[in-house]
């Protein structure tokens, strides 16, 4: 069934296929913008001379090209690789009592990864990823497969509610729910109170990981239906009517046409989610003021990276840290994508 | 604007293209709105249980039940409260984080737009390598870059100052990669090579015809940005140390610190004033979500953005 879907690479493209798709359908949109005066194609072929290939007219708009780009490309060398070049440099020194700062070349690697506390760290946001993001993604496809299937009542009311809590700052939502967690004037506790039950401290060792992976949950559930559901907007109407005369049930054509077209937008959501999850930062540290003994100061490797920085004073060590977190990121990310198009080429 | 886009026709669900859609919507199942209420339960829980207790005293947050009313309703006197705190610092916040959002997010989408259309139909040398670049950077992680980001800043003395965290707000790879992926359909070759022969300058063919076709992206990917500067934390966190500079995410945070530090009674930010400032600060992102709903609602996932 999949092969009848226009086959697109799952690499790089990925989410560009998906873009093109949706783009070809509005096309005749794109043209009535009032550039009819120009717009002869005719003009194109009587006047090849001018056409872009030949001579200076080339070089001009290759130096216009360059000048579109510089702007954006200043600030990336500036925000972006400088900041990235100045941590490789400053990982591979350290700041010693005697005799100052030294070059010690990996020797901070080394370090890092004989680390017990960033190794916990990372195992932590591992797990997290493990089982967060299944269940945040599986939560986002379901609803938008639901809002898009025409049987669901209020479609729009669910579409537009449950993607609210993206435009909550984590802040806020670690905030909100940290709050609620809490034993003072939290919702659990009056609950359990209420009901005359025990119910156990979210804020505790062994819940505090779900709870983080509850908040990032809410925040990101609405975020992953929204880029599923316009993925299925875009499936050709064609491909229904097929399956539909075909006789397939709804089930049916939610496994075998669905599902396939959403490839490329569930690996999209996924690389970002693993992203996220290494990236853990701002939950767990809002976290920590509300609960200081369970949220340590390495409690995912982020965490850690900032308070050697700053409570430490470990500059170096800490840009070694983020090195790595950097490069375990990429690392993870890119095996995700390419075991993604090694299975897409075989079917 | 909200209620003309919201009809199926413009949606797109009547046209030609999906016919077969409209005619099963009449099935409808229950099972799968009851499921759909318990997302949607889920999805308003904390937020009812933010205004419920936003416009509590602070003894009704410890005596009155967290989903329903307290016995004073005192959501104004709370949100007085708020602006009144230290000084009025909250105001000073609320004007930082529009500042870093609206400058930030902004030049991000105005960058990215030039760049996105540059990439697509230029074709000058070495746009595939610059292309390849930015894309290696969207997997960076963004907060992997925040520390040295700090270093960096604080060498050339620019740390403490809103530039600081403008700066890095003005980039957006992802933005590029869309924007190059919106314009390449959106701005067809035959125009710019009609325009060109009959005599316009590139940057007027942008000004008077590219930009006019890109506009639906870059409100988009300004929709983005916006959320990302607004939402900002640890950036802030980690270049600003004056508190006047302090976007909304940061003060709150160190309101939350304060009250429990334990230091009780010596004038600390108490935690109806802390409710009452989430709730404030997320107000304008979701009237601008309601506002902007067909920009995000078809261009999330790309350049998908055409109506």
């Amino acid at each position: 069934m999949a092969t009848i879907l226009p086959t697109r690479q799952a690499t790089a493209e990925v989410a560009a296929s998906a873009a093109g798709r949706d783009a070809r359908q509005g096309e005749f949109c794109a043209t009535p913008h009032g550039n009819a005066n120009i717009t002869g194609p005719e003009r194109g072929v009587t006047a090849p001379s001018a056409r872009p290939g030949t001579g200076h007219v080339l070089l001009r708009q290759h130096l216009a090209g360059y000048a579109f780009f510089l702007p954006f490309l200043v600030v990336f060398l500036v925000a972006i690789v400088a900041p990235l070049a100045y941590a490789v440099y400053l990982s591979l020194f350290q700041d010693r009592m005697i005799g100052g700062t030294v070059f010690v070349g990996l020797a901070n690697y080394a370090r890092a990864i004989g680390d017990a506390v960033f190794g916990t760290g990372l195992l932590r946001v591992a797990l997290f990823l493990a089982v967060q993001v299944p269940i945040m993604l599986g939560l986002a496809l379901f609803c938008a497969l639901a809002i898009d299937s025409g049987r669901l009542r209020w479609p729009r009311l669910f579409r537009i509610t449950i993607f609210m809590p993206y435009a909550v700052p984590a802040v806020v939502a670690a905030l909100m729910w940290g709050y609620m967690y809490g034993d003072q004037f939290g919702l659990t506790g009056q609950i359990g109170r209420a009901l005359g039950l025990d119910l156990p401290d979210l804020m505790s060792r062994s819940w505090m990981l779900a709870a983080i992976g509850n908040m990032v949950t809410w925040e990101f559930v609405g975020y992953n239906m929204i880029l599923l559901y316009a993925a299925l907007r875009a499936v050709p109407g064609e491909l229904y009517e097929a399956a539909e005369v075909d006789g397939a049930g709804a089930v049916r054509i939610a496994w075998s046409i669905k599902l396939p077209a959403l490839r490329p937008a569930l690996l999209v959501a996924t690389i970002f989610s693993i992203i996220g999850s290494f990236q853990l930062f701002n939950e767990p540290n809002i976290l920590q003021k509300l609960a200081p003994a369970v949220v340590t100061t390495g409690y995912t490797p982020n965490m850690y990276a900032y308070n050697l920085a700053f409570n430490g004073q470990q500059i170096n060590y800490s840009a070694a840290i983020a090195v790595v977190l950097g490069l375990v990121t990429v690392v993870v990310a890119y095996t995700v994508q390419l075991a993604t198009a090694r299975r897409e080429r075989a079917l | 604007m909200t209620a003309a886009t919201e009809t199926p026709a413009a949606t797109g669900r009547h046209t030609a293209t999906r016919p077969a859609r409209s005619r099963r919507r009449g099935a409808r199942s229950p099972a799968l709105t009851v499921a759909m209420l318990l997302m949607f339960g889920y999805t308003v829980l904390p937020l009812l249980w933010l205004l419920m207790n936003a416009g509590k005293s602070d003894g009704d947050l410890f005596s009155t039940f967290g989903l329903w009313f307290g016995d004073d309703w005192q959501l104004f006197t709370n949100i007085g409260a708020t602006f009144r705190y230290g000084d009025g610092i909250f105001l000073r916040w609320f004007g930082n984080t529009v500042l870093y959002s609206v400058v930030g997010a902004g030049g991000a989408a105005v960058l990215a737009t030039l760049g996105g259309y540059a990439l697509a139909k230029y074709r000058f040398p070495g746009r595939r390598l610059l292309f390849a670049l930015v894309i290696g950077a969207i997997s960076i992680p963004g907060t992997a870059l925040a520390v040295p980001t700090y270093l960096l800043f604080s060498r050339i003395g620019i740390v403490d100052s809103p530039w600081a965290v403008l700066i890095p707000s003005l980039v957006s790879p992802f933005g590029l990669y869309l924007m190059r992926v919106y314009a390449a359909d959106a701005v067809p070759d035959s125009i710019l090579e009609s325009a060109r022969i009959d005599g316009a300058g590139e940057l007027r063919i942008l000004r008077t015809i590219a930009l006019r076709l890109l506009a639906p992206g870059f409100v988009t990917v300004l929709l983005f940005s916006l959320v990302a500067t607004w939402n900002n934390y640890f950036l802030p966190l980690i270049v600003l140390n004056t508190p006047e500079w302090f976007p909304l995410t940061v003060g709150l945070a160190q309101w939350n610190a304060q009250a429990n530090s334990g230091s009780a009674g010596l004038g600390e930010a108490t935690y109806s004033i802390i409710l009452t400032g989430s709730l404030l600060s997320i107000v304008p992102l979701i009237i601008a979500f309601l506002l902007l709903q067909r920009f995000w609602q078809s261009g999330l996932a790309t350049g998908s953005v055409k109506q």
